[in-house]
C-alpha cells in the first residue's frame, strides 16, 4: 500500500503470519532440570570461538570461567553447573561443521550454587568498566544473533548514541522468551538498562513492544523507576519489526544507511533479554550460566517457558518436555528465521531463545513449484523494498552479480517474507541466502587478487 | 527414546498456505456468477459458446503439455480461466467452430508459445479474441438480443455452421448499447447497463455481477485492486471531462462505465498477473492507460469498443512500465530500478 503508507509508527511493507503465541505466552518462567552431561561448544557467537583454560579431570564451580575470550570480538564461557570436565574435544553445533568444546559431567548432589565474582556498581564504573564487565560475563545478544554485547555498545570514534532502543519486539511467531522476561524481570531490565545507558552515553532509553504484549508494555511501564529516562512505545504487529533496522524506522522514523550500523542514526538497539541479563549479572560480576527460552509447536507435550542452563543437549530438553512419536522437524529459534536442527545430539546455546517442534502434518511446506505469476505479493511484502521476484528470476540464471550490483541483493537480510508469502511456493529467501554467500566469496576472491 | 532422523529444511518454516492454484480456482468461482448470468439473458445460445471455448482452451493446454512431454498443468486452473474468459467475451449466437478455433488460439498462441504460465505476454483470451475479430469480422460483431423468450429452447441456427461455411444469422439481432450510440447516437440507461438488461457479449452484460466478483477477489487478497480503480477511475474522469465540455456531444460517464467490456476488461481481463506490470506505481500507470485508451477508441476511431485493444495494448508495454519504475531501497538515497 504504497499509496496510502502516511502511517507512521511502522516501517515500511511486512507480513502478518499468524502469532502462534497463545499457548506459552501466560506461562511462567520455570527452572529446567541439570542434564546429566553438559555439552559446551565454544563457538556459539558470532566472533573467534572462546580458548578453553580447564583441563580434562578438573573440577568446577557452577559459574566458574571455562573458557576466556579468544579475542575482542568473542566471549568468555562459564560454568553453567558444578561437576567434572569429563572431556575436552569436538562438539556438534548446528551448522553440522563441529567445534572444540567442553563435556561437563555435573555432581548430582550439588547445591548449584553460583560463585561471585567482582561486582560493578553502575554509579561509579566507567563506561570502559561496564563494557570489560559485559565481555567478562560472557554476554551476547539473547535475541538469536549472540553477537558479543560489548562490541555492539563500544561507540566508534567521532560517532555519538542519543538513543538507546530495548528490542522488546518479538515479532517471531510462537516465542514467548522476551514476552515472559518483560513480565517477570523488570528489576533486572531496568538495571541493565542503567548500565547500558552509561556504556552508551545515551541520553534517553525507548522499549519496543509490540501490541500483542500490551500487558508487558503496561507493567513495565508501572514499574518505571522515576530518575531513568526511558519510555515504554507499543507498537502495532507485523514481522519483522524485531529487526534492529526496522524498529529503528518504526520507533523514530529514521533510516539506517544501507551496509552501516544503527550507530549512523546516533542509536543503539540491546534485546530486552540482553538488558536483563546484564542488569542481573554485573552486580554480581557472575557469567551467563543459563537463558529462558520458549519450548513449544504442536508436537510438544509440556509447552512452556524454560530457564535452561547454557549446553543443555536437546535431546534430553526433548525427553524432559516430551514431544510427539511423529515429530519431523526441529528449529532452533522462531519459525520465520530459526534452523532446523539436523542432530539432537547439538546442545542449547547463548543464542537460543526458541525450540520448535513440528511434526509430519505441521509442516505445511508445498513441494509444487509453480512458476512466477508475477503477483507482487513479494515485492509488496519486503520490507526493505527490494523486488524480490526479479532477484528469484535472476538467481534461477545464477546472475548473482548482477542481483548484486543492480537490485542490491546484498541489503537483504533474509527474513523470508517473500519466501512466506509466494503463491508458487518458489523458495525465494533461500535463492538470496545462496546467492549473497556466493558474491561474498567472489569479493574475497577479488580482493586477494588485487593484493597478490 | 526419541527417533534418530529428523528431516531439515532452510527458514522460513511456515508459509502463508495461498499458492497459485488456488487463485486460480478462485477466479473461476468469480467468474461462475458471470457465466451464470450470460446464460440466464441469452440461454442455450451463450452455455455452448462458454462452454466450447473454455473446452478447447483446456484440452489445448493438456495437449500441448503431452507434446512437450511436461507433466500437464490443466489443474492449475489457468486454462479454465482462459477458456471461461474467451467464452465470456464472444457473441452469444457465435458459431460454435470458431469458438473452438478461438480456444485453441488462446491457449497455444497466447500462452504456450511464451513458455507457458508464468511467461505470456499478452493476455491469452484477449489474444485469441483479437484474431477471432480480425478472422470473422461479422460472426463477431453480430449480436443477439437477450431475454428472448424462447432463449432456453431453441438454438440460433448460426451455432452450427460448418467451418468455413457462411454462418446465417437470425434475422433478428441485437445492437450492443455502444454501437447503438455509435451508430445511432442513442444511449441506454445506466441502471439497464448495471443490471444487464442490454445485448453484448456473452458476459460483459451484467456490470454489477462482474464488479461483485471483482469484490470478492480483491477481499479474498487474490487480485491486486489497483488495477481495476485505475482503469475504472480513468476512463470515468475522461469520459466525464468531455461530457462537461459537450454533453450533446459525448455520453455520460456512467454510460462509458458500465456498458461495453469495460467492466469485465477492468475487472478479470487487465488482472490477470502475468501480463501486468509488478511495482505499485505501474499499475496505477498500466490501469491508467487501459481506461484513457478505451475511452479514446470508443469515441475518437471506427471501432464501437476498444476495451480489448487497450489491454493488449497495456500488455504489451507493461514490461516497460516496470523498468521505468525507480525506487527507493532502504537505507539508500539513489532510486534504482526496480525490474
Amino acid at each position: 500500500m504504497a499509496l496510502f503508507n502516511f502511517h507512521k509508527n511502522t516501517f515500511k511493507h511486512g507480513i502478518h503470519p499468524p502469532e502462534s503465541k497463545d499457548e506459552t505466552k501466560g506461562l511462567p518462567i520455570r527452572q529446567f532440570p541439570f542434564a546429566p552431561v553438559i555439552i559446551l561448544p565454544m563457538a556459539q557467537h558470532i566472533g573467534a570461538p572462546s580458548e578453553i583454560v580447564v583441563r580434562e579431570g578438573q573440577e568446577v564451580h557452577r559459574g566458574e570461567l571455562l573458557a576466556k575470550a579468544g579475542g575482542y570480538v568473542s566471549v568468555p564461557m562459564h560454568a553453567p553447573v558444578s561437576g567434572i570436565v569429563r572431556k575436552i574435544g569436538n562438539v556438534p553445533t548446528i551448522s553440522g561443521k563441529m567445534s572444540p568444546g567442553i563435556y561437563l559431567e555435573a555432581f548430582p548432589a550439588s547445591t548449584q550454587e553460583v560463585l561471585e565474582g567482582k561486582p560493578i556498581d553502575p554509579n561509579t564504573a566507567t563506561p570502559e568498566e561496564i563494557l570489560q564487565g559485559i565481555q567478562d560475563a560472557g554476554i551476547v545478544g539473547l535475541g538469536g544473533a549472540a553477537f558479543p554485547t560489548h562490541v555492539k555498545l563500544k561507540i566508534p570514534e567521532g560517532k555519538k548514541c542519543d538513543t538507546l532502543i530495548l528490542n522488546g519486539i518479538e515479532c517471531e511467531p510462537y516465542l514467548t522468551t522476551d514476552h515472559r522476561v518483560m513480565l517477570e524481570q523488570e528489576g533486572d531490565i531496568f538495571t541493565g538498562i542503567t548500565y547500558l545507558l552509561k556504556a552508551t552515553g545515551a541520553k534517553n532509553a525507548i522499549i519496543g513492544i509490540e501490541a500483542n504484549k500490551q500487558d508487558a508494555a503496561d507493567h513495565l511501564t508501572k514499574h518505571l523507576p522515576k530518575d531513568l529516562p526511558v519510555s515504554v512505545k507499543v507498537l502495532p504487529v507485523k514481522y519483522p519489526q524485531g529487526a534492529e533496522k526496522m524498529l529503528i524506522t518504526a520507533l523514530i522514523d529514521k533510516e539506517v544507511p544501507s551496509k552501516s550500523f544503527p550507530i549512523e542514526v546516533g542509536v543503539v538497539v540491546v534485546n530486552i533479554a540482553t538488558a536483563a541479563e546484564i542488569g542481573r549479572l554485573l552486580p554480581h560480576g557472575r557469567g551467563i550460566q543459563e537463558r529462558v527460552i520458549t519450548i513449544t509447536g504442536p508436537g510438544v507435550k509440556k509447552k512452556g517457558n524454560y530457564l535452561i542452563p547454557v549446553g543443555t543437549p536437546l535431546r534430553f530438553v526433548l525427553e524432559q518436555v516430551g514431544v510427539d512419536e511423529e515429530i519431523s522437524e526441529v528449529y532452533m529459534g522462531g519459525p520465520m528465521m530459526g534452523v532446523a536442527v539436523s542432530n539432537l545430539d547439538i546442545s542449547i546455546v547463548k543464542g537460543t531463545s526458541g525450540i520448535l517442534v513440528f511434526t509430519r502434518k505441521d509442516v505445511n511446506r508445498s513441494s509444487k513449484i509453480y512458476p512466477c505469476i508475477k503477483c507482487g505479493a513479494c515485492v509488496d511484502a519486503c520490507p526493505i523494498l527490494l523486488n524480490p521476484s526479479k532477484l528469484g528470476i535472476l538467481a534461477k540464471f545464477e546472475a548473482y552479480d548482477e542481483m548484486a550490483s543492480d537490485f542490491n541483493l546484498m541489503d537483504c537480510f533474509e527474513c523470508g517474507s517473500c519466501t512466506y508469502v509466494c503463491p508458487s511456493h518458489i523458495p525465494l529467501v533461500q535463492y538470496f541466502r545462496l546467492a549473497k554467500r556466493v558474491v561474498r566469496k567472489r569479493e574475497a576472491q577479488k580482493k586477494e587478487e588485487v593484493h597478490a | 527414546m526419541l527417533k534418530k532422523t529428523l528431516d531439515i529444511s532452510s527458514s522460513p518454516h511456515i508459509y502463508k498456505g495461498r499458492s497459485t492454484d488456488d487463485i486460480m480456482k478462485n477466479v473461476v468461482w468469480a467468474l461462475l456468477p458471470v457465466a451464470f448470468f450470460s446464460i440466464y439473458s441469452f440461454g442455450l445460445n451463450a452455455l455452448l459458446v462458454i462452454l466450447t471455448a473454455t473446452l478447447a482452451a483446456v484440452m489445448t493446454e493438456h495437449f500441448l503439455c503431452k507434446l512437450s512431454k511436461k507433466e500437464t498443468t490443466v489443474n492449475d486452473y489457468s486454462a479454465v480461466i482462459t477458456g471461461l474468459l474467451l467464452g465470456l467475451t464472444l457473441p452469444p449466437s457465435f458459431p460454435l467452430w470458431m469458438a473452438f478455433v478461438g480456444g485453441v488460439i488462446s491457449i497455444a498462441l497466447g500462452k504456450h508459445i511464451f513458455g507457458g504460465l508464468g511467461y505470456n505476454v499478452f493476455n491469452p483470451a484477449l489474444v485469441a479474441r483479437a484474431v477471432l475479430q480480425a478472422a470473422f469480422p461479422v460472426a463477431i460483431t453480430t449480436w443477439h438480443p437477450a431475454f428472448l423468450p424462447d432463449r432456453f429452447f431453441t438454438i440460433s441456427g448460426s451455432i452450427f455452421t460448418g467451418p468455413f461455411m457462411q454462418p446465417q444469422f437470425d434475422a433478428i439481432s441485437g445492437a450492443t448499447p455502444l454501437s447503438a450510440f455509435k451508430f445511432d447516437g442513442v444511449t441506454a440507461s445506466t441502471a439497464e447497463l448495471a443490471f444487464g438488461q442490454i445485448s453484448g457479449s456473452t458476459g460483459e452484460t451484467c456490470a454489477v455481477i462482474i464488479a461483485l466478483g471483482g469484490l470478492y477477489l480483491i477481499a479474498r487478497n487474490m487480485m491486486s485492486w489497483r488495477i481495476p480503480v485505475a482503469v475504472l477511475l480513468s476512463a470515468f474522469v475522461l469520459s466525464g471531462i468531455l461530457y462537461l465540455i459537450n454533453s450533446e456531444g459525448y455520453p455520460s460517464p456512467f454510460f462509458m462505465l458500465f456498458s461495453g467490456g469495460l467492466m469485465l476488461g477492468a475487472v478479470f481481463m487487465a488482472t490477470d498477473m502475468v501480463s501486468s506490470p509488478i511495482t505499485p506505481i505501474g499499475l496505477w500507470i498500466y490501469g491508467g492507460i487501459i481506461g484513457i485508451l478505451t475511452i479514446v477508441i470508443r469515441i475518437w476511431s471506427g471501432l464501437p469498443e476498444g476495451v480489448m485493444y487497450s489491454i493488449l495494448l497495456a500488455n504489451a508495454i507493461s514490461p516497460h512500465i516496470d523498468v521505468l519504475v525507480k525506487h527507493r531501497v532502504y537505507g539508500t538515497n539513489k532510486k534504482t530500478k526496480m525490474v
